[in-house]
């Protein structure tokens, strides 16, 4: 540069600060941009750090524990029926379900058996808490990929499952039902009749779903490829329930449980586990659509073959468990769900461990959201299908 | 005498004044009734709910009950945002609807302007909403709303290619620009020998139409091209800061824009406000013609808001794929297989 004045000098330099400013702002930078954990994609309070490249994730981090309500350690400072209050708020979808693998722990420590018809009316009432869950899945998904309508469809026809829930338990969502060694109350009159109606509902919501969701060209362009867990990847990470079998693996605790499903009777049912060999978020929506349709038809040979009897076994007023500690897995909704029940012999438990599907469900969203686009992040966590209060505890 | 007789006789400022008043009028009252009818009530049905019913007669004055809570709704600013930009926006994407709305014809002598090149001012002046949303966008500080802004201009570019593109079939076939003249064209036109209805041009011009429905609702962004407002993911996308009085003018802006843009399709292929039978140039057609052209934008938009609340949304690459790889050039041999029709008939 050859420089005449000292004005034309400082225009120079300045001209040079300038690019050299601009070049810096050019040049890209991730973005780092916070999903949650207010936001409406999240249903709750989760968090999801996403290092972005424009559109495309560079990393994504989940970020959990705002709702972290301390039920493990509660559950100490409580008698065992009283444990059922909290862990009926774990997965708030499918609360029934939630009080099943830990009731079962308590039996199996306190080596007592429900007696056959509560265990059918356990099995019926755990099903059709997988309808209730998964049928709000169903329109759920459609709203994350931008269908509104759906969802309502959903919230429509779960009330038929929730009045009967209601009818038999008195609690809608937390129905808190579940006992040592048995249930609270026997099924009402009629429940019979009015439960087959609502399944024969669930069926055509079924066939509706697929028709309106599943069918349509542009959920099948927003799912089909996005979101592959491999087999062996989803396996390493701990997926459960329908995660893992929509990678095709062919594992349902309801059928290959080995830990204590004594309480349950899927065994003496005709059904079948589907699984869909993809992988990616179609499949796991896939997946969950063929469950409600299972669970319709377990809730209906279940009704047709109700034994007669007690609904309670003969346990002391005031339960006292030895001490001891067991560990049992049911398939809840969402995946696999267990309870490591430790006791030391007092009207509390020791320690109570709290496996719940969410959770582990959560962990391979690092590795499965690297590298997608900001639209299938909503889409990837939507067919993974958590709930906060399944994932927080 | 005529109407537009005693129009004309009338003073300047009258003038100005009726022409204000029916411009605020044609897109402000069919803004409401399209929220009303669509927003509140259709979508309601779909989805097995009643929608509002406590204000007024099946929830019918729910609409101003809205507008006063936003009007006393706090005027947001976020603390980074650059306040010129953020607060003008909802205005730039609110003027682009009235410079729209001033070219479409509702009558022979209704119109706020009868321009030679009335649909091409009127395609010109919808893009400057890109603007507004870019604004509103980049001034809000908010990384959703860059994101969504960013996109809605990305995708309102690529989808204003075969909006225009289906309207240069109709232009080549009705031989004008002019918006009265595309409908006394249509209404005097013969389709194989057959002048009973005229020729709307939807019969000839059906690819262009479809094309124009899909490219409407890409410009409306509304789902399934919804992107850059993508409530499950980007929250409101550019809108998300927005508050109060400017919020409503987004929303405003939002369905008045759908209006218009439907009565400028019904006017490109519905035939306007021509009426078989009448002729389209008769002094009664200033009275009957708003409200033929009011149903038509009321179906029109049905068309729209119904698709909104069925369909999933693309993923932006994929609807910059159907704009680029099939719109377009659909719309490209569209024009040509015209051309080449209007020059061996």
């Amino acid at each position: 540069m050859t420089a005449v004045s000292s004005r034309q000098q400082l225009n120079y330099i300045a001209a040079q600060a300038a690019d050299a400013r601009v070049n810096l702002e050019i040049e890209t930078e991730g973005m780092t941009l916070n999903i949650g954990p207010q936001h409406p994609a999240t249903h709750g309070t989760l968090r999801i750090v996403a290092k972005l490249d424009g559109e495309q994730v560079i990393a994504a981090d989940p970020v959990m524990g705002y709702m972290h309500r301390g039920y493990e350690k509660l559950s100490e400072v409580r008698t065992y029926p009283q444990v059922t209050t909290l862990i009926n708020r774990i997965d708030w979808l499918g609360s029934f379900a939630n009080e099943v693998p830990f009731i079962l722990a308590a039996e199996q420590l306190m080596e007592v058996e429900a007696p056959p018809r509560a265990q059918w009316i356990r099995t019926v009432l755990f099903e059709m808490s997988r309808i209730a869950n998964i049928v709000l899945f169903l329109g759920d998904m459609a709203v994350q990929v931008g269908a509104v309508t759906p969802v309502f469809f959903a919230f429509r026809d779960r009330e038929h499952i929730l009045n009967q829930i209601e009818a038999a338990t008195g609690g809608r969502f937390h129905p808190n039902f579940d006992r040592i060694g048995g249930l609270k109350d026997d099924l009402p009159k009629g429940w019979i009749v009015e439960t087959k109606q609502a399944m024969k509902k669930m069926r055509s919501f079924c066939n509706e779903i697929e028709e309106l969701v599943m069918g349509n060209e542009i959920f099948q362009a927003r799912t089909r490829g996005i979101g592959v867990v491999p087999a062996d990847i989803g396996l390493s990470y701990g997926l459960s329930g329908a995660n893992i079998r929509g990678s095709g693996v062919d594992w349902d605790v309801r059928r290959d449980g080995t830990t204590g499903a004594g309480g349950l009777v899927h065994n003496e049912l005709d059904w079948r586990v589907w699984t869909h060999p993809d992988g990616d978020s179609f499949s796991r929506f896939w997946v969950r659509l063929q469950e409600v349709r299972e669970s319709t038809k377990m809730v209906d040979q279940i009704l047709d073959g109700l034994p007669s009897g007690p609904i309670m076994a003969k346990v002391p007023r005031i339960i006292k468990v030895p001490a001891g500690e067991a560990y049992v897995e049911t398939e809840n909704p969402l995946g696999v769900m267990g309870y490591y029940v430790v006791s030391k012999g007092g009207l509390a438990p020791f320690r109570v461990k709290i496996r719940s599907a969410s959770f582990n469900n959560m962990s391979i969203t690092p590795w499965l959201l690297t590298g997608v686009y900001v639209p299938d992040i909503i889409t990837i966590l939507g067919s993974l299908y958590f709930i906060l209060g399944d994932i927080d505890r | 005498m005529s109407t537009a007789q005693v129009f004309a006789e009338l003073a300047y400022w009258q003038q100005t004044g009726i022409r204000l008043g029916a411009g605020l009028a044609a897109v402000l009252a069919v803004a409401g009734a399209l929220v009303y009818l669509h927003l509140f009530k259709a979508v309601s049905f779909m989805q097995s709910r009643l929608g509002p019913m406590e204000a007024g007669p099946y929830g019918s004055l729910q609409l101003l009950a809205e507008i006063g809570k936003h009007l006393q709704k706090e005027d947001i600013f976020p603390r980074k945002a650059d306040k010129f930009v953020f607060g003008a926006a909802p205005f730039v994407v609110l003027a682009s609807t009235f410079l729209l709305v001033v070219v479409v014809p509702a009558g022979p002598d209704a119109w706020f302007v009868n321009s030679e090149l009335g649909i091409y001012l009127g395609l010109a002046v919808s893009s400057v909403s890109v603007l507004g949303i870019l604004m509103a966008g980049w001034g809000s500080s908010n990384k959703y709303s860059l994101l969504g802004g960013l996109r809605a201009t990305g995708q309102l570019i690529a989808y204003e290619l075969p909006l225009i593109l289906a309207v240069v079939g109709v232009v080549i076939q009705a031989g004008t620009m002019n918006m009265a003249d595309i409908v006394y064209a249509q209404a005097n036109g013969e389709i194989f020998g057959l002048g009973v209805v005229g020729n709307p041009y939807i019969l000839t011009q059906g690819v262009a139409f479809i094309i124009f429905l899909i490219a409407m609702q890409a410009e409306l962004a509304q789902a399934p091209f919804d992107m850059p407002v993508a409530e499950s993911e980007l929250v409101t996308g550019y809108m998300t800061e927005y508050s109060g009085m400017r919020f409503l003018l987004f929303f405003i802006g939002e369905f008045a824009t759908a209006g218009v843009f439907a009565a400028v399709a019904s006017v490109l292929f519905l035939g306007g406000w021509y009426i078989p039978g009448i002729d389209p140039g008769a002094d009664i057609m200033n009275l009957l013609g708003p409200l033929v052209m009011l149903v038509k934008i009321v179906g029109l938009t049905f068309l729209v808001f119904w698709t909104r609340f069925t369909m999933p949304r693309f993923r932006e690459d994929q609807l910059q794929r159907l704009a680029w790889k099939f719109l377009i050039p659909i719309a490209l041999a569209n024009i040509v297989v015209t051309g080449i029709l209007k020059v061996t008939f």
